[in-house]
């Protein structure tokens, strides 16, 4: 039997769709796993990279982040953060993974704000300034719509990152769809290997696609006709 | 990872030399084949896309979308039909760079000031020449950007490469997490991370020694 048909009759065999290995369950942990790092990521690098951006303080900050995080292999996050996980007693799986996760989010999120938040046009900010608008009521009301576009995208590079990576957490027992890759390769079942990837694979670029599509409703009009 | 046992065992880092030279050499190999077949092709597609621009779309929307294709999925995509061989590794490794090669060396040469041209072509250059002489050395300094991101990203995922039985320092770190050894995981992470740094660092030298009248500015 040829991988494709193999794979398909992984995909029809109704056993693949329900329980603790089913494909709704693993995609659920995938997502769950995913977004919670991503959440995080957030709550650390947005407030960060808007105040770093806001007073032009911290570019060597900012670009060092950037290097740094692409320097450090997801695969080497994964083997740093498991032996923290262990020393706080929280065990394999969940924890280790999300701990290399987050480190991930936070350069493309933190340069992208400070970039975007440093290209916003001088004379604009001047403005609010001179109409009275306080330090945070500019960064809320004039820098951040005008910013969002670019801090969007280093939003969903980082997502898509993450979706990518969360698949290793099934090397440290994690659960999410890296378990059908990391099972089918030890197992020697290449429809399951094969069918993992096309999982994860399809729910990256869906995860692509769907946060491209949010970009574009949040986005002001003025803003996405001139960019 | 075990009760009294030390995070890092040194004796055991200095008794195998051997073996980290050797995942040195396996990784090296694999970034370079990675970043010089990938600029190779990655060069030609930009030619293309310079030559008519209406491909830039298709190209970066097919480039991309390899790009979003987790590492550890595209390898195993390929293991039916390449096996856990060196290509499936490269592959791999080759589609992930064309992205940004692409993006930086059409930038760089867009990025050529017109004027430029124009006095190139008022001097008699032909479209060839105005290439080689013109435009490659004024966007050397985008397209060696665009290298060392490339390089960076590849020393990164040549590491995943382990779990398809390749992986230079990758293989420390994976052993070491299969097996509980923490020496031989942080071995691993460190010498990648310190590869990933040193080869920037190398590209950077190369870059300033290339490209002598940036350095004035």
């Amino acid at each position: 039997m040829s991988i494709i048909s193999a794979t398909f009759a992984w995909f029809t065999d109704p056993a693949h769709w329900q329980g603790n290995d089913g494909i709704p369950t693993r995609i659920f942990e995938h997502l769950e796993l995913s977004a919670l790092a991503v959440t995080i990521g957030l709550a650390i690098a947005l407030p960060a990279g808007l105040w770093l951006g806001h007073t032009g303080r911290g570019a060597f900050v900012a670009v060092n982040v950037a290097n740094l995080g692409r320097a450090l292999p997801s695969l080497a996050l994964l083997a740093l953060a498991l032996p923290l996980a262990f020393a706080l007693h929280l065990g394999l799986g969940f924890w280790p993974t999300l701990f290399a996760l987050v480190p991930l989010t936070i350069p493309p999120i933190l340069t992208n704000t400070y970039v975007a938040m440093r290209e916003v046009d001088r004379e604009v900010v001047e403005a609010a300034r001179g109409m009275g608008l306080r330090e945070r009521a500019i960064v809320r009301a004039v820098e951040l719509p005008i910013a969002l576009p670019l801090i969007l995208s280093g939003i969903r590079t980082a997502a898509v990152n993450v979706i990518a990576t969360a698949t290793l957490g099934a090397l440290v027992a994690g659960g999410g769809l890296g378990r059908y890759i990391v099972d089918g390769l030890a197992l020697r079942e290449f429809e399951r290997l094969f069918a993992g990837a096309l999982l994860v694979a399809s729910l990256a670029i869906a995860v692509e696609i769907g946060m491209g599509l949010v970009d574009r409703r949040a986005v002001s009009p003025g803003i996405r006709r001139t960019a | 990872m075990t009760e009294g046992e030390p995070l890092v065992r040194w004796d055991w880092i200095a008794s195998h030399g051997d073996a980290i030279l050797e995942r040195l050499l396996q990784h090296l190999e694999l970034t370079a084949i990675a970043v010089g077949v990938g600029f190779a092709v990655a060069f030609l597609l930009s030619l293309l896309v310079l030559r008519a621009p209406r491909t830039y779309g298709p190209v970066t929307w097919v480039t991309g979308t390899l790009y979003t294709i987790p590492s550890l999925a595209l390898f195993a995509l390929l293991i039916p039909y390449t096996g856990l061989t060196l290509l499936t590794a490269e592959i791999g490794l080759v589609s992930y760079t064309l992205l940004i090669l692409i993006r930086n060396i059409v930038g760089g040469i867009r990025g050529v000031p017109a004027d430029v041209r124009e006095a190139a072509v008022g001097m008699g250059y032909t479209e060839r020449q105005m290439l080689w002489w013109v435009e490659l050395p004024l966007a050397l300094a985008v397209i060696i950007a665009g290298v060392r991101v490339a390089t960076i990203t590849t020393i990164g995922l040549v590491t995943v490469t382990a779990l398809i039985g390749q992986g230079g320092f990758g293989y420390f770190i994976l052993d070491g997490l299969l097996r509980f050894f923490s020496t031989e995981l942080l071995l691993g992470a460190a010498l990648s991370v310190g590869l990933a740094i040193s080869a920037d660092a190398v590209l950077v030298l190369i870059q300033r020694r290339f490209t002598p009248w940036m350095r004035a500015a």
